[in-house]
């Protein structure tokens, strides 16, 4: 006290009490950060670690190569039908997903009075909402059989009698009960809010002079929306897209009720085909390892965390080019 | 109004006025843009009052006033740049080449391809530099060539010689001063008959500042310039015409800046300029 009326400005030091609180915050919060980076490691270690055990067994070139997947009954274990599943699911939502998700996105940043996105974006949250197993109910009870009503279709390509080029008919066939084409739908339709909402974020956060610059211009309100916002928000919009597709590549209750679990090989050339049929994704595969009774050890067993590897690299190897290409566009203004 | 409304004679006449001597008498030029009782309120709030002038091709017109007395609003009546803003509501006529801009069958996004306008932040597009110049080319589907029209247009902003090696680089690689003559070149690149700018060098240093200056003078060989600026200075340097708005949104005062500057009528306009109020 005599020190504070001496120097007239009062104490100059915190109470011992205060200083140990904000410390032990400040380990509280670098706590809760490292949890996150160990927990990360224990699940790479252990996914590794077993699968390099399976590899052991049953080569990787056998695994990545083979074309028949059939681990209890064949004790076959290649990996590519499951692969072509998880990608036709993927490109097929994703031709609904990212053009829909990115109009949504404008639509809300863009065009929508206060109103309108008063609505839309609650109606998008619950959509977000909607938990997964009810789209592959969706898509086995609804989605096939209004699909279905108006297959086969076909539509010739080259029709006959052109020189050189063979006849080529592209058919739709009739869609099986189990088949990708509705798996693919639902799960595009589940992975639109994610595209909407953190593209619109992107979009919403180029800053206004750019729009003012282009209507100075004479732009109408798609050439500001299309020509300047959407080019400025490019590493956003990317980023929703990786997001996106990993979202579809992980999803796995929809695509095990819609899609069904015998995995196939693509075909060719009528690539329609893979979508009337049934397939099995990776993420299917690991559940019906999951659910069986070999649950323990064995190959069949450790062909799970396999598999689980194999997903995990195709999702980081995703996260990593999105990271490159966000660097590429990053946003500046 | 001598003008008839249609566009391509006001064409005509901006291809004779170039032939005009510089310095020729003010009265002779003809007007390109009019307005009568223009009155322009945000909400419920008045931001233009009962405003009425004539605008002369060829001349730098500059709008002059303390914040806030709706000369920048004036100025985006011109080419309805006031037509973005939901509140806003204009009552009277602006006349381009005779035209009443505010008629139902003008469309803001033809008339603001023939009226140009620069902003206050230079705000180039994150895109390179010869895409920033083109982008009105592009979306007005000009025929030409590009970027020969790019070049020149770089030239006339006197940019071309700081950004001929960088055309691909991003136009906001440049400084600021680069950047606002980048958005002068844009806005000027699609030929324009009017270029409004919005107190283009109040974001920038004295000797970027200098150099817009300079280039407005140069511009209005070719295009008519109305700008709106804080600097009472730089509206005494570079202008024809002076208006004085004071607060309330009333044009006070109109004339050639030189007897604004000297002897204006109206007390309130010398005051302001001499710095009493405002």
């Amino acid at each position: 006290m005599s020190k504070e009326s001496e120097t007239g400005i009062g104490s100059l030091q915190r109470s011992g009490f205060v200083v140990r609180k904000e410390r032990l915050y400040a380990r509280l919060i670098a706590a809760s950060a490292v949890l996150t980076i160990l927990v990360t490691v224990g699940i790479i270690l252990a996914l590794s670690g077993r699968a390099f055990s399976f590899w052991s067994e049953i080569s990787p070139v056998t695994f990545f190569t083979g074309t028949s997947w059939s681990p209890v009954i064949a004790q076959s274990y290649g990996v590519l039908p499951l692969i072509s599943g998880t990608l036709i699911v993927t490109v097929f939502s994703a031709l609904i997903a990212l053009p829909v998700g990115l109009a949504a996105a404008i639509y809300l940043s863009e065009y929508a009075s206060d109103t309108a996105r008063s609505i839309l974006k609650p109606a998008l949250e619950i959509l977000a909402g909607v938990p997964t197993v009810i789209y592959g109910y969706m898509a086995l009870v609804y989605v096939t059989p209004l699909i279905d009503s108006v297959l086969p279709l076909s539509a010739q390509v080259i029709p006959p009698g052109v020189p050189v080029l063979p006849e080529f008919t592209i058919v739709m066939p009739s869609l099986r009960t189990f088949n990708a084409l509705s798996a693919s739908f639902v799960v595009g339709i589940m992975i639109i809010p994610m595209v909407s909402s953190i593209s619109e974020d992107a979009l919403s956060a180029v800053p206004d002079s750019l729009r003012q610059a282009g209507y100075g211009l004479g732009s109408t309100k798609f050439d500001v929306s299309t020509k300047i916002v959407v080019p400025s928000a490019t590493s956003g919009i990317v980023a929703s897209y990786v997001l996106a597709l990993s979202r579809a590549i992980g999803e796995t209750m929809a695509v095990t009720m819609a899609m069904g679990m015998s995995p196939q090989m693509p075909y060719f050339p009528n690539v329609l085909k893979n979508l009337a049929e049934s397939g099995q994704t990776i993420t299917a595969a690991m559940v019906q390892i999951a659910g069986a009774d070999s649950l323990g050890s064995g190959p069949t067993y450790e062909a799970m965390f396999a598999l689980g590897m194999t997903l995990f690299v195709i999702t980081l190897t995703m996260n990593v080019l999105a990271e490159l290409v966000r660097r590429r566009f990053r946003e500046e203004y | 109004m001598s003008e008839p409304d249609t566009s391509p004679k006001v064409q005509t006449t901006i291809e004779t006025g170039d032939e005009e001597p510089r310095d020729a008498p003010l009265n002779t030029k003809e007007t390109i843009i009019e307005t009568r009782d223009l009155d322009v309120y945000y909400g419920e709030e008045q931001a233009l009052d009962d405003v009425s002038m004539e605008i002369y091709e060829h001349d730098v017109t500059a709008l002059i006033g303390p914040s806030g007395c709706g000369k920048s609003t004036f100025l985006r009546c011109i080419n309805r740049m006031n037509d973005l803003i939901d509140s806003c509501r204009v009552e009277g006529d602006v006349e381009f080449g005779g035209k009443n801009v505010y008629d139902d069958d003008v469309d803001p996004v033809a008339l603001r391809r023939k009226i140009g306008i620069v902003f206050q932040k230079p705000n180039p597009f994150p895109k390179s530099v010869r895409e920033n110049v083109g982008y009105g080319l592009k979306i007005q589907g000009y025929e030409g060539d590009v970027d020969e029209r790019v070049e020149e247009s770089l030239k006339s902003a006197a940019l071309w010689d700081e950004v001929k090696d960088q055309l691909d680089s991003s136009g906001l690689d440049l400084s600021g001063g680069q950047q606002q003559r980048l958005c002068i070149a844009r806005a000027i690149a699609p030929d324009p008959e009017v270029i409004l700018m919005d107190e283009p060098t109040s974001a920038l240093d004295p000797v970027a500042a200098s150099k817009i200056e300079d280039l407005i003078d140069d511009l209005a060989e070719q295009y008519t310039v109305i700008i709106v600026t804080h600097n009472m200075q730089q509206a005494a340097r570079i202008s024809d015409r002076t208006a004085v708005f004071l607060t309330g949104g009333d044009l006070v005062e109109y004339d050639e800046t030189q007897k604004i500057f000297e002897n204006p009528e109206h007390q309130r306009v010398e005051d302001y300029i001499t710095g009493k109020f405002g």
